[in-house]
């Protein structure tokens, strides 16, 4: 096994190299159809009312946004031109001018213009009666959308906004055509028409995706595919089969790091791996409501038990996840650095120390040893369960028996949202690593409905008011650090178990295609090539 | 309907012989040497359930992040899995998750049925029609979608996947027993007992029971093997028993599978340890048939 | 003739409302709903207004008894709606994977019957012989193996030993027979194994029935081959059973096969169900149960009509 281990990460560390030098050299060649998985199937064909990745990889080649994130950026936060050209903020931030690109088409033939832009945000942020809206809450900031004249498109915000650019920059904020909405505002769950770099040809249910170039994209000489087909394959064993049976070439969300060794083992340096920090985190709610749970030194004593560092390590064979982290993942720009993460409770690397103190809290509350409670996980193996495994057997190390409920995901959010249960796993997993977007869901329960742990913290919400409005650097860095020490330490509202990290093993024909923190993002693949 | 005219109803046994027990054990092994194999496969796995406590070498809970994925070895025979758990260690104690479920699902999904299809049988006319149609709507019902309601509502878990498991079983046993049944209702002393003024309760008890006991019998062992392999497959779809409860068809699920061929003994040993237990019950099942259905005895 | 058929197919009616009346409740019972499980995903924006205007749409505020009216109303008119979850017409989301599921299990049953037959005759033939002994553990083994399990070992051997791996989409018959079989083949070899087993085994004591018949036994003396010529004309008569049991191995197969469908990626309606409930997507689900349950009765009326075409006395009960 050691001898494997080590092969592995022999023939990885050579294909990164082999692989990324290549593309730095190589010109993008045209032609070909890239082959890909699609770990889910997709519900209706509208981005703007649906939450999974399986809408976006498909489809997102269709489509544009104003706004999206650069292609190359590794860490997913760069945001670039798309429909838009340029853009300027006002002093007070709160107004946000974008200037449109000329002569782009619509599949249709029909020009784009702010008429578009403006009709597809207000069917996101002003729907009208009758029409769900799942991302207003998003834009609750957002006064007005105005369209001074065809090629401008205006934002006025109610509050100066630090974020509102990766705001603009959505995966999911696909632009529509105004006339098409204006006959049927769900004209898009069952039609797809965009401006994006490929036409839809066709989709069989179930089973694939197909689509071909658009030679009237306004990225002149892109794409360079002539085509893709995205295959429907939600087993993960399917999936690796499939990439190592050279039946498809790459799968956009991720494989776990056992998957990317038998992947390398298998095909050698016909695979690429890419690798990255991702944007996701299993959280651990205690539901605050219920006793002892309502006591923050049962709370505090639930974090203290878990060997973080072990764990990670450990886990970082097995499941998706890998490095200890914070409210942010780990090396971003408000990510804590990693000595003054130890500070926090639970994440002190004197692990003996910390249980000790756990076990003190647990008698200070009048918890007795041997304690049973119940964590309901979420019925999805990666990496829920291992998580989940793993948890258990740290909190037994303070004396606690654990019970593990595993429930389907349906039924999973019904428990959490009516608060029928004691702890469990929750998920949080954004587009792109930004506070705003990232710590919502940890404000107070009247505020937003995932607050799943059921809690009032009028501090944090002020915490999270204020560092959303922090126009310096270096203010809102201390306002997020204060937040997490609220969330994690003092009050221990939430835990939070190591963060996600992405793994892309893919056929090394595939270039032109960067990993980011986020499944959602960077999947127009208008920059993708293939080499012979 | 008589519908799905069942899978076992071509053997109704006439008697179920009884009395020299040992005589008739020494005489099943002698003649069914299969049949005696499975009988002692099944009875091994039953004294390793029930055991599971002493002779396993390890706690089944006790994670070993030090060994993880570690190959089969002096301290880990078989092996551990993917938290560092010891292999044998977890098939020993899975065999009381298969067994616990497979004992109560089968007894209690062939009686119930048992019971149904002896009062169809008995009281006949509209109350068989009446419980002929329910049992039709139960069998025709998708088995998959059963269990997954159950297991949505309830949740996971030992219990639960017992009910999930059971609820099936009832008609396919209920179908089973009425047609036996329906062969005794019409023998003449049943008549003459009902003519006599003897109660239902004493007439099904005494004379209906008795005689569908061996259908019965096989019956319920080959629910046995089914329940056993039906909780692998549940468990192995995640909708069975929830870790770190040690399952057969749970130490299939994610890891083994991921790891089939960095780690193949973390998929092969459960594995071989479901087939074994499944194939001994209907190794026994089978020769009981044989023995009990003088139709099929060989001359 | 006549008669009994009709009669029958009319008792199919009460089975399927009774079908329809337990999906119907059953769903419902199950805790959460398509609009919770759309809104309230990966991220975490959605209010509780957003969801109930989005219930409101899909009829789920309306009284249960209403619900299933309408439902009902709409089955007798041969609609069954719009799919929750992704509002493409039911219709459109069965067809193709009934196609891949039919042919499936006809292909399966194929296979199974090909193998049971011989294999249940010649054990029946030389009973407790070490032809009837390796028989019996071959059939025993195919019951005793998990599908799942099976379904992994020949992917993976294919991938190992050839470094091939069957097609990943479906590809009907009419189109391109070569690619359809390249991709069907392995699945259908999978389950007809297990298949076999069950049909082997009744038609081993079938079989052993049919030989117990008194001018067969009356022949016995005249060697093997003329016994089996003989009970050929009984066969007719032990098939039954045999029939039934592949009958109903046929229907479970048209929706019972989550797992092999996964490890093959197959298109097909065991799949569709499990998502189908992962989903809340009650139409949906509510149309397979009842699909499903169809088929099951369906073919179970045909056996039936076997059986009172060989034995006229059922017509008459």
């Amino acid at each position: 096994m050691q001898r494997r281990m080590a092969l592995v990460i022999v023939l990885v560390a050579a294909i990164a190299v082999a692989g990324v030098l290549p593309s730095v050299a190589q010109q993008p060649r045209s032609g070909g159809e890239l082959v890909f998985v699609v770990p889910s199937n997709p519900p209706s064909y509208d981005a703007h009312r649906e939450e999974t990745f399986g809408v976006i990889h498909p489809m997102a080649p269709f489509y544009s946004t104003l706004l999206r994130t650069d292609p190359t950026d590794k860490t997913g936060t760069k945001v670039v031109p798309d429909l838009a050209e340029s853009w300027t903020i006002s002093k007070d931030a709160r107004t946000y001018t974008l200037k449109l690109r000329h002569g782009v088409k619509f599949h249709d033939g029909s020009e784009f213009t702010s008429k578009d832009a403006k009709a597809t945000y207000d069917k996101i942020i002003f729907p009208p009666e009758g029409v769900a809206s799942n991302r207003k809450g998003e834009y609750v900031d957002v006064e007005a959308v105005q369209a001074p004249d065809p090629y401008t498109v205006v934002f006025r915000l109610k509050h100066p906004s630090g974020s509102f650019l990766n705001s603009l920059a959505s995966p999911w904020n696909w632009i529509y055509k105004a006339d098409l909405l204006a006959k049927d505002m769900r004209w898009y769950e069952s039609h797809i028409m965009g401006t994006g770099p490929f036409m839809f040809v066709e989709h069989v249910k179930g089973s694939h995706f197909v689509g071909k170039k658009n030679p009237n994209y306004w990225d002149k000489g892109k794409p360079y595919l002539d085509g893709f087909r995205a295959i429907i394959m939600t087993d993960s064993a399917a999936q690796v089969a499939a990439i190592r049976g050279e039946r498809a070439m790459i799968q956009f969300r991720g494989f776990s790091p056992a998957e990317r060794d038998s992947l390398v083992n298998a095909l050698g340096n016909k695979i690429t791996v890419q690798e990255s920090p991702w944007n996701c985190v299993i959280l651990v709610a205690m539901n605050h409501d219920k006793k002892p749970f309502d006591d923050k030194r049962v709370r505090k004593a639930l974090t203290l038990a878990l060997d973080r560092y072990q764990g990670a390590a450990a886990l970082s064979k097995i499941a998706i996840v890998k490095e200890v982290g914070g409210v942010q993942v780990p090396g971003t720009p408000f990510a804590t650095p990693p000595a003054e993460l130890e500070k926090l409770a639970g994440y002190g690397r004197d692990v003996a120390k910390n249980r000790a103190e756990a076990k003190r809290l647990l008698k200070e509350a009048g918890v007795p040893d041997g304690f049973s409670f119940t964590y309901t996980n979420r019925g999805v193996p990666m990496p829920y369960e291992p998580v989940g495994v793993w948890l258990i057997d740290q909190w037994r190390q303070i004396g606690l028996n654990v019970k593990q409920t595993v429930t389907e995901s349906a039924k999973h959010y019904a428990e959490l949202r009516g608060g029928n249960f004691e702890t469990a796993s929750d998920f949080q997993c954004g587009y792109t690593v930004e506070p705003d977007l990232d710590l919502y869901k940890f404000t107070s329960k009247d505020r937003n409905s995932a607050n799943y742990s059921r809690y009032v913290d009028r501090e944090l919400d002020e915490l999270y008011e204020k560092q959303g409005r922090a126009t310096n650097v270096d203010e809102r860095k201390k306002f997020v650090r204060e937040f997490e020490r609220r969330l994690l330490d003092d009050e221990v509202h939430y835990i939070y178990t190591p963060q996600w990290h992405r793994i892309i093993p893919h056929n090394s024909k595939v270039h032109g295609w960067t990993i980011t923190p986020s499944h959602y993002l960077n999947q127009q693949l208008d920059t993708v090539w293939l080499s012979e | 309907m008589a519908v799905g005219t069942p899978v076992v109803t071509a053997d109704i046994p006439e008697v179920a012989e009884r009395g020299r027990w040992l005589r008739t054990v020494v005489e099943f092994c002698r003649a069914r040497p299969l049949g005696a194999i499975g009988a002692a496969i099944v009875a091994v796995n039953l004294l390793v359930a029930l055991t599971a406590g002493w002779i396993a070498p390890y706690d089944p809970l006790a994670t070993d992040y030090g060994a993880m994925l570690a190959a089969p070895s002096a301290s880990h025979w078989l092996g551990t899995d993917a938290f560092g758990r010891d292999v044998l260690t977890r098939i020993l104690y899975g065999s009381r998750t298969a067994m616990l479920v497979g004992f109560v699902a089968a007894l209690v999904g062939a009686t119930l049925g048992a019971v149904i299809g002896v009062a169809s049988a008995y009281f006949g006319g509209k109350t068989d029609l009446a419980i002929q149609r329910v049992m039709d709507i139960f069998l025709a019902f998708p088995l998959i979608i059963l269990a997954l309601a159950v297991v949505s509502i309830l949740g996971n878990g030992i219990g639960n996947v017992i009910v999930a498991i059971t609820i099936p079983m009832i008609p396919r046993a209920a179908l089973v027993t009425r047609s036996s049944a329906l062969a005794i209702r019409e023998m003449p002393y049943v008549d003459a007992a009902r003519a006599s003024g003897f109660r239902h309760s004493r007439i099904i008890m005494r004379h209906m029971l008795p005689n569908v006991m061996a259908s019965y019998l096989i019956m319920l062992t080959a629910f046995l093997g089914q329940a056993i392999l039906l909780e692998a497959s549940l468990s192995f779809l995640g909708l069975g028993v929830a870790e770190p409860t040690p399952a057969w068809g749970l130490m299939l699920r994610g890891a083994a599978v991921q790891f089939a061929e960095a780690a193949p003994w973390m998929a092969i040993f459960p594995g071989l340890a479901i087939s074994l237990a499944v194939f001994a019950f209907n190794l026994f099942g089978d020769s009981l048939r044989d023995a009990l259905d003088p139709r099929l005895r060989a001359q | 003739m006549a008669r009994y058929i009709v009669k029958r197919l009319l008792l199919m009616i009460p089975t399927l409302v009774g079908v329809a009346v337990i999906i119907f409740l059953l769903m419902r019972v199950v805790p959460g709903d398509v609009v919770e499980l759309r809104f309230a995903g990966e991220s975490s924006f959605a209010s509780k207004e957003t969801l109930d205007l989005e219930r409101k749409r899909l009829g789920l505020d309306k009284p249960l008894f209403k619900q299933f009216v309408e439902w009902m109303g709409g089955i007798a008119r041969l609609d069954f709606g719009t799919s929750m979850w992704t509002g493409a017409p039911i219709t459109e989301e069965i067809r193709l994977r009934f196609a891949l599921s039919l042919q499936l299990a006809i292909m399966a049953t194929v296979i199974a019957v090909l193998l049971a037959i011989p294999l249940g005759v010649l054990a029946a033939l030389r009973q407790d012989t070490w032809v009837d002994y390796a028989v019996r553990i071959f059939s025993i083994a195919g019951l005793a193996t998990p599908s799942f399990w099976l379904g992994i070992v020949f992917i993976l051997g294919l991938l190992i030993i050839f470094k091939w791996l069957p097609p990943m989409v479906y590809t009907p018959f009419w189109v391109n027979p070569w690619q359809n079989m390249l991709q069907l083949i392995w699945p259908a070899l999978a389950v007809g194994y297990r298949y076999s087993a069950v049909a082997t085994r009744m038609t081993r004591s079938a079989m052993l029935e049919v030989l117990r018949e008194d001018y067969i036994r009356t022949a016995r003396a005249k060697g093997l081959w003329q016994r089996l010529i003989l009970s050929r004309h009984a066969l007719k008569n032990a098939m039954l059973p045999v029939l039934t049991v592949v009958a109903l191995e046929f229907a479970f197969l048209m929706g019972g096969l989550v797992v092999t469908e996964q490890v093959f990626n197959l298109n097909g309606l065991g799949n569709l169900f499990v998502e189908s409930v992962a989903h809340r997507d009650y139409t949906l689900t509510q149309a397979l149960v009842l699909l499903v349950a169809f088929v099951f009765i369906f073919v179970n009326f045909l056996v039936d009509l076997a059986y009172a075409w060989i034995d006229p006395r059922i017509r008459f009960r």
